[in-house]
């Protein structure tokens, strides 16, 4: 467990003074921000963060918020995992040192799970204003949050997936950008076909699990699908690690 | 588990890899004794890397089976990993830490604790002589001091085998002399295996020698015994004062002669004389140039330097 937990401290200690940690942290406050501000400027601005979570509605769907940033920054926190560390060499001295392969990608994953949580939290500044200045309806927030941090952990387990597949960061996080993309949008392909291959897509895509938690609806089956993904990926990405050894 | 001779702690049979359909090592057995200095010796791809690779558990053989300490590389992975400490040749660094940091995240990631950590890291200090980089980016110090840091990370936990792929490959010539020393002190409580082309350094720094060529391990034994064993090769350096067109001829015919070249000089002719058997020829070299009314200015006998075994054993055509 040690060579977890060093792992872990060394990439938060990285986020956090290196200028990467920073300036993505910059832009994803000044994205959401933007929703926040248009947020204010909608009709019973004090009732909901419907822009600030989902984006703007557009008839059909939605499009924004905190849930569009976090496909374009989540890749940026994890195309370097462990791509560089192939493209330095470093994963040679990684894989020789007694830790197991799980250690080196779970230690990976907390740590940058750590420091999305921590620029979530910076996020609360702006239902933290609500309340002081109007009277909102807290039950949508908070699980707008919960939805938030599934959905996010979500994206890193995708962005780890691909780092851990090239030794180039750009291509990891253009794969996982791309991944997630057609993950979001998969909501508006699935109004395109009718039945089976309706639902099948709808389930599929990662907006309309999402949409629930915002509305305050807190269901076991978008809790579900979170946890099953993001747990699929960080053992495929697991089990990748290992085949590198028979490579 | 099958018998383990207490004496050896790397036991490899019949290490075989390949990468594609050549392999790069092809069954491949050595042993490696407590506490000694071993040092591979080949060219570029002979399969040295690979061999340090699979000894440090990075990948596993396609055939064959290491065990360290009685314990196998691929079975007990976790265990083997534990007792060693690895130095790659590239010497792959995090760049954006500093030596600190990054020496005790390599130590905390092969198990110590933070006490242990903190009593240990002034010695590995000293004993790479980092003082003075101590708080510097890796990424800002020279190769010669990246070497020291990678060095430093594979003795930290003091290891029971330090494996080092090249480990003075691209420094300069003092630090080369400093790194030899420090392996030399390393290698007397523990174990080293160490790769290495430049032949003075291991015949220096090594107990033994493998020499690896084409994935095949050509010869082994100490530097002194692998010398004496190609004593039979011999050359002789001649030294005359005149040149005489008749000597040549003549020495050519002496038995056990192979090879014969000659450099004139404007005072003096010289000949280089690689005889094939240990017989002493120097009484017949010397009665030809007398019979030939030349004076003979020096000859001298010299067996085969490492370097010469070297190149005879893993080049395949005539130098």
């Amino acid at each position: 467990m040690r060579g977890l937990r060093a792992i872990i401290l060394k990439e938060i200690q990285f986020f956090f003074t290196s200028p990467t940690g920073y300036i993505v942290g910059m832009i994803f406050l000044l994205g959401t921000g933007v929703f926040f501000t248009i947020d204010m400027g909608s009709p019973f601005p004090e009732a909901s963060l419907t822009k600030f979570f989902v984006g703007i509605d557009f008839g059909a769907s939605t499009f924004g918020g905190i849930s569009l940033i976090l496909i374009l920054i989540s890749p940026i926190l994890t195309m370097r995992l462990i791509s560089e560390e192939q493209k330095l060499g470093t994963i040679e001295l990684l894989l020789t040192s007694p830790v197991r392969d799980w250690e080196i990608i779970l230690g990976k994953f907390i740590a940058s799970f750590i420091f999305l949580m921590f620029m979530i939290a910076m996020t609360a500044y702006y239902p933290i204003l609500l309340f002081i200045f109007g009277d909102p309806d807290p039950g949508p927030i908070y699980s707008g949050y919960l939805g938030i941090i599934l959905y996010g952990t979500l994206t890193l387990s995708i962005g780890l997936l691909t780092s851990t597949l090239t030794s180039n960061q750009i291509v990891a996080a253009v794969v996982a950008m791309g991944t997630l993309l057609i993950l979001y949008f998969a909501d508006y392909a699935s109004t395109m076909v009718t039945g089976f291959w309706a639902t099948l897509i709808q389930e599929l895509g990662i907006k309309s699990h999402f949409d629930d938690f915002h509305k305050g609806i807190i269901d076991s089956h978008d809790v579900v699908y979170f946890l099953t993904i993001t747990i699929l990926f960080v053992f495929l990405s697991i089990r990748i690690l290992e085949s590198r050894r028979w490579r | 588990m099958t018998e383990h001779n207490e004496d050896f702690i790397i036991e490899a049979s019949g290490l075989t890899h390949y990468y594609g359909p050549q392999p790069a090592i092809d069954n491949v057995d050595f042993k490696v004794r407590r506490g000694e200095i071993l040092g591979f010796l080949g060219p570029n791809g002979a399969g040295k890397t690979t061999t340090m690779r699979i000894l440090t558990g990075y990948m596993p053989p396609t055939r064959g089976k290491v065990t360290i300490d009685g314990m196998d590389i691929v079975g007990q992975s976790l265990e083997c990993r534990r007792k060693i400490g690895y130095l790659p040749e590239t010497v792959p660094l995090h760049t954006d830490m500093t030596v600190k940091s990054y020496l005790k995240f390599m130590a905390s990631l092969r198990g110590l604790g933070s006490k242990q950590i903190n009593t240990k890291l002034p010695d590995v200090i000293e004993t790479c002589r980092l003082e003075d980089y101590y708080n510097t980016i890796i990424g800002k110090l020279s190769k010669g001091y990246r070497q020291r840091v990678g060095i430093a990370q594979a003795i930290f936990h003091e290891p029971e085998i330090l494996v080092l792929d090249e480990p003075t490959i691209g420094i300069d010539p003092i630090q080369v002399v400093e790194t030899r020393k420090l392996i030399q002190d390393i290698g007397r409580q523990q174990t080293v295996v160490l790769s290495s082309h430049i032949l003075p350094e291991v015949s220096m720094v090594c107990g033994r020698v493998l020499i690896i060529n084409q994935g095949k391990i050509v010869a082994e034994d100490t530097p002194t015994n692998l010398a004496e064993r190609l004593q039979s090769t011999q050359h002789i350096s001649l030294e005359i004062s005149k040149t005489n067109v008749k000597i040549q001829p003549l020495l050519e015919k002496i038995a056990g002669v192979t090879n014969i070249k000659r450099t004139n000089d404007r005072e003096k002719t010289s000949f280089e004389i690689t005889t094939e058997n240990d017989l002493d020829i120097r009484d017949n070299i010397s009665r030809i140039i007398m019979e030939n009314d030349c004076s003979l200015l020096s000859m001298q006998m010299t067996s085969m330097s490492l370097e010469d075994i070297f190149l005879k054993l893993t080049t395949s055509e005539e130098l």
